[in-house]
């Protein structure tokens, strides 16, 4: 395989790589890090990519277990802090600021979800994978798929409401 | 769309039931400006999608060719080598060792290199008989030497004479 077939391979879904880590790992830096590592296991192991019959799937799970594991170690180096909810009953000032950018919050309302929701939100409202395909990747049943997803969608309407209900835009 | 209709499909989006014909027909209701109040949670999901969709991975992709010598070319090479080098060995082993093996010319060559060498020879032993004239002067000076000392002692014993008066 040349450098050109390979690139053809692997240009439509490197982006979709790119975005999923990135919505696992936050920060730009350490998404595109991740991609690069992804991109270059793929190509050490060109030889062995015919074989794959669906090589973004394959490239999909492979992302999302090294992203976990990135996540992983680095909550066993670092302390984590516990923080109780401490709510001020007024939204503070910073809270306020960030409402106005409602997209943004809606990244955030994202950021709180559990890693596996995180994921398929990813790949169902972003990416618009089917379920069948998300089950795959996942290594899940498609039941246990649309579950997550239903709670998750719940979950980011929901807090998105409560946010509107503050009546500030 | 109907808002009846579009809202048991966004029931049936919420419960994750709809297909992604159906999610592509809400999204693009929730492409239009205005948007009932209670269903502004969704405008702003659909608006973020959107907007997530634009990123992209903009680094070069690693596909650089490793740079690896090729061992099968250079295992060959490296035993045409060898066989060389012993081919030269044996070649070697096979030349003349003894004077009996040497042709007549080669003997006469071999004579004349012997007589050169015994006369160049000869001429440094010459050459070392001058030099014992050289080692005889040096025993000459060495007698010279040890007379000193008895001069010195004499001058030691006037010394003692002298500080005794």
């Amino acid at each position: 395989m040349t450098q050109s077939d390979f690139v053809a391979l692997v240009m439509p879904f490197k982006d979709k790589v790119y975005r999923l880590a990135k919505r696992l790992l936050v920060s730009k830096e350490e998404a595109e890090d991740a991609t690069q590592e992804i991109l270059m296991k793929l190509w050490s192991h060109k030889q062995r990519m015919e074989d794959y019959n669906n090589l973004e799937a394959f490239s999909m799970t492979m992302t999302k277990n090294l992203c976990l594991d990135r996540l992983k170690s680095k909550q066993a180096q670092n302390l984590k802090l516990v923080h109780s909810n401490y709510e001020a009953p007024e939204v503070s000032l910073q809270k306020q600021i960030e409402l106005r950018d409602s997209v943004a919050w809606v990244n955030k309302i994202i950021e709180e979800l559990p890693e596996q929701q995180k994921i398929i939100v990813q790949m169902r409202d972003v990416e618009a994978y089917d379920f069948e395909e998300i089950a795959k990747i996942l290594e899940m049943k498609e039941i246990a798929v649309r579950v997550a997803l239903s709670r998750a969608r719940k979950t980011i309407r929901e807090k998105l409401t409560q946010k509107d209900s503050y009546g500030i835009r | 769309m109907e808002l009846d209709k579009l809202e048991t499909l966004l029931e049936r989006y919420d419960a994750a039931e709809t297909t992604l014909v159906e999610e592509e027909q809400i999204r693009a209701y929730f492409e239009q400006e205005h948007v009932p109040e209670h269903l502004k949670s969704y405008k702003l999901m659909f608006q973020y999608v959107a907007q997530a969709k634009e990123e992209r991975y903009e680094k070069a992709l690693p596909v650089q060719p490793k740079k690896s010598l090729n061992y099968r070319w250079l295992s060959i090479a490296a035993v045409a080598v060898l066989m060389l080098g012993i081919y030269l060995q044996v070649d070697q082993l096979n030349q003349k060792t003894t004077l009996d093996d040497l042709s007549q010319d080669e003997l006469m060559a071999f004579n004349r290199t012997v007589e050169v060498f015994s006369l160049v020879s000869s001429k440094f032993n010459k050459g070392t008989d001058n030099l014992e004239v050289i080692g005889l002067v040096s025993s000459k000076l060495n007698e010279g030497a040890e007379n000193l000392t008895h001069l010195k002692e004499f001058n030691k014993t006037t010394n003692k004479i002298i500080k005794s008066k």
